[in-house]
């Protein structure tokens, strides 16, 4: 089994995909020949050529428009929005037309779109090129939301996405693309969307994640398990809409909840978890559900000292799950 | 015998009639919606009164068993081209189970029909044209033969996905056909209100594409521009912008009240010029429609209306709970 980077697996299951079905095509601002600004369709261009790995204009809301255009014909579009933090003029086509084309159709049309969007900070990114977007998306019905946190789950989560039928916003944590690598089988598999992934099994404390947060919460684990702590590691992996199965089942499972996003914490994703689990766990937790996500600020300032002060990081992951531990 | 106005434009005297009477069709729905709205029947309607010309005279100049096409709100005229149906038509305003746009989840006004290549709209105005855009790429890719046609008002020429959309199809030089359907009011604000340029067709030359604007309330005009446009279209010489100038007969919608914002002799002097009666007198001159014809085709019109609009008002609603399907793709079995 061959060991890859986060981002060499979406550019695996972008070539797989292509090559599978000559519908799939992508479309995006420097895709092309550049290969994207983080290389994410790398060696694409010269494979399939131009009309397959087309270059926009700089123009999200058309990226986007164009592409429900051309799904709703029949093609398996894969737009790339250059970083999440430039999606926001796409929005109205992305909630307003993808998002409710099969619905307010009653069936008679669907608009199979894929965007990818790199989003997440510790990339000295500043405040438009480090946020998390994903709660902003996050409550419209109609829509699927993936953010997977390992090259294995990226190759079978993006394929999937690609080949469902419905749209689906594929985020990508950026410093995950070199910093995290993994083994990625070469066969053709895909995972489902809506559900979650257990990546740690534990019996002390329970850590609902999802992106970087994981990879944050499983080093985090290990420092815990040598103090006698052993925790379980629940990641979401598609963040709409939610697994509650797996959620609840987690939560159960130890009692102690913490919920970890790097998105600011009001309104984030995880206060939905915390909603489900308050709903359906409530006799069975030992701890008030904590949760550890950015400052409520509008995003992430430069500076690298008040960058590393909004960004989660294991220490703080670590130090917030010691504490619920010793609840 | 010199050829008249239609037979120069390419138009047998058979098409000239059909066009009439789909123009006459679209007319006489929007009328009975207006009836059935003002006596508590149906909640809202919105109309195409006044942009028949422009809409027929566009339909007729595709090819409506390849091409693909995304209307707006006012589009009546251009989806009974397509295939449409009066008995469709008033199942949306009514919004029954039966309604193929949606099914009774949109208001009346947002068309859409898969299997006339009508692609779904919304009520946000000008994000249909990216999605013509889109259709116009993938046939491209496909290497099909068709142009995708869409239609927006002059309000919506200020959206940024109308410059978003045709910037993009001007540089992929798409086969595109965008159409305004300038009938002077966004609602309540006028033309020298919503845009600076002279006119809409100008906007073209920064899209490296072909613009014209055209006397919208002439169906043959009208034809002429979309036949040439799609000509070029079809041999590879890229998008064209029409503006076809009219004008709104009615209020923007059943609840607007347009006595508040324009003068009553404004509306008065452009119901002279309706299109339905200056067609008909055009028809009749050159000796295509005569008294005999008109009242058949009267007659006609009335019974497809009559019989669509009792069709429908018998017509079941969608079970409460049908307001739960179709979030997502549901799976067989």
């Amino acid at each position: 089994m061959a060991v890859m980077s986060y981002i060499q697996a979406v550019t695996t299951a972008l070539r797989e995909e292509m090559q599978r079905d000559d519908k799939v095509f992508i479309l995006g601002e420097d895709v092309g020949k550049k290969g994207g600004v983080f290389r994410a369709t790398d060696g694409l261009y010269d494979e399939f050529g131009a009309a397959r790995v087309l270059d926009t204009p700089l123009s999200e809301s058309a990226i986007a428009g164009v592409g429900i255009g051309a799904a709703m014909y029949g093609l398996r579009p894969v737009a790339e929005m250059q970083f999440a933090d430039f999606i926001l003029p796409a929005f109205n086509q992305i909630i307003s037309e993808a998002a409710k084309i099969r619905y307010r159709s009653n069936n008679d049309w669907q608009a199979p779109i894929t965007i990818r969007a790199p989003y997440g900070g510790g990339v000295h990114g500043a405040l438009y090129h480090s946020q998390s977007v994903e709660a902003m998306f996050a409550n419209q019905p109609g829509l699927k939301i993936v953010m997977p946190s390992t090259p294995y789950d990226v190759k079978g989560l993006l394929k999937a996405a690609i080949r469902d039928n419905d749209p689906v916003l594929f985020f990508e944590h950026k410093r995950a693309y070199r910093l995290i690598k993994g083994e990625v089988p070469s066969d053709d598999y895909v995972l489902p969307i809506g559900k979650a992934d257990v990546k740690r099994e534990g019996d002390d404390i329970t850590v609902i994640t999802y992106g970087l947060g994981v990879h944050f919460a499983l080093q985090a684990a290990e420092k815990l398990a040598e103090e006698g702590i052993e925790a379980h590691i629940l990641d979401l992996r598609t963040v709409y809409p939610l697994d509650q199965e797996a959620i609840i089942e987690a939560a159960t499972k130890t009692g102690k909840v913490l919920l970890v996003t790097e998105d600011n914490k009001e309104g984030s994703i995880i206060g939905e978890v915390a909603a489900i689990i308050a709903e359906n766990c409530l006799f069975d937790l030992d701890a008030p559900i904590k949760r550890l996500a950015g400052p409520d600020v509008p995003a992430m300032p430069y500076a690298p000292t008040m960058e590393k002060y909004f960004m989660i990081n294991p220490e703080k992951v670590e130090n917030a799950m010691r504490d619920l531990a010793e609840f | 015998m010199s050829l008249n106005r239609h037979q120069q434009a390419g138009i047998t005297d058979e098409q000239v009639l059909d066009m009439y009477k789909t123009m006459l069709l679209a007319r006489k729905i929007d009328e009975r919606m207006w009836l059935l709205n003002r006596s508590g029947k149906i909640p809202f309607v919105i109309s195409c009164q006044g942009q028949e010309a422009a809409q027929i005279g566009a339909s007729f100049a595709l090819d409506r068993e390849q091409d693909w096409t995304a209307p707006y709100y006012r589009d009546l005229g251009v989806v009974l081209a397509f295939g449409m149906t009066a008995k469709d038509i008033m199942l949306s305003a009514f919004a029954k189970a039966e309604d193929p746009n949606s099914g009774g989840r949109q208001m009346p006004g947002h068309f859409g029909q898969k299997k006339n290549r009508i692609l779904t709209g919304s009520s946000p105005v000008t994000t249909q044209l990216p999605h013509a855009v889109g259709v116009a790429l993938a046939g491209k890719m496909e290497k099909e033969e068709f142009v995708s046609f869409v239609t927006l008002g002059e309000g919506s020429t200020n959206q940024g996905d109308f410059h978003e959309g045709l910037n993009f199809a001007g540089v992929h030089k798409l086969p595109v056909i965008t159409m305004v359907e300038n009938n002077k009011y966004a609602i309540s604000v006028p033309f020298d209100r919503q845009v600076a340029s002279e006119n809409v067709s100008i906007r073209a030359k920064s899209y490296g594409m072909h613009g014209v604007t055209v006397n919208g309330n002439d169906p043959i005009e009208v034809y002429t521009a979309v036949k040439e446009a799609r000509e070029r279209a079809i041999n590879g010489d890229g998008p064209s912008l029409i503006e076809a100038v009219t004008y709104r007969l009615t209020a923007h919608s059943s609840d607007d009240d347009d006595r508040t914002y324009r003068e009553k002799e404004e509306v008065e002097e452009a119901k002279r010029d309706d299109c339905i009666l200056t067609f008909s007198t055009y028809l009749k001159e050159s000796g295509v429609l005569t008294d005999e014809i008109e009242e058949k085709i009267n007659s006609e019109v009335q019974g497809i209306v009559n019989e669509a609009t009792e069709y429908a008002e018998e017509a079941p609603y969608a079970e409460p709970e049908h307001a739960l399907r179709f979030v997502y793709e549901e799976q067989e079995g």
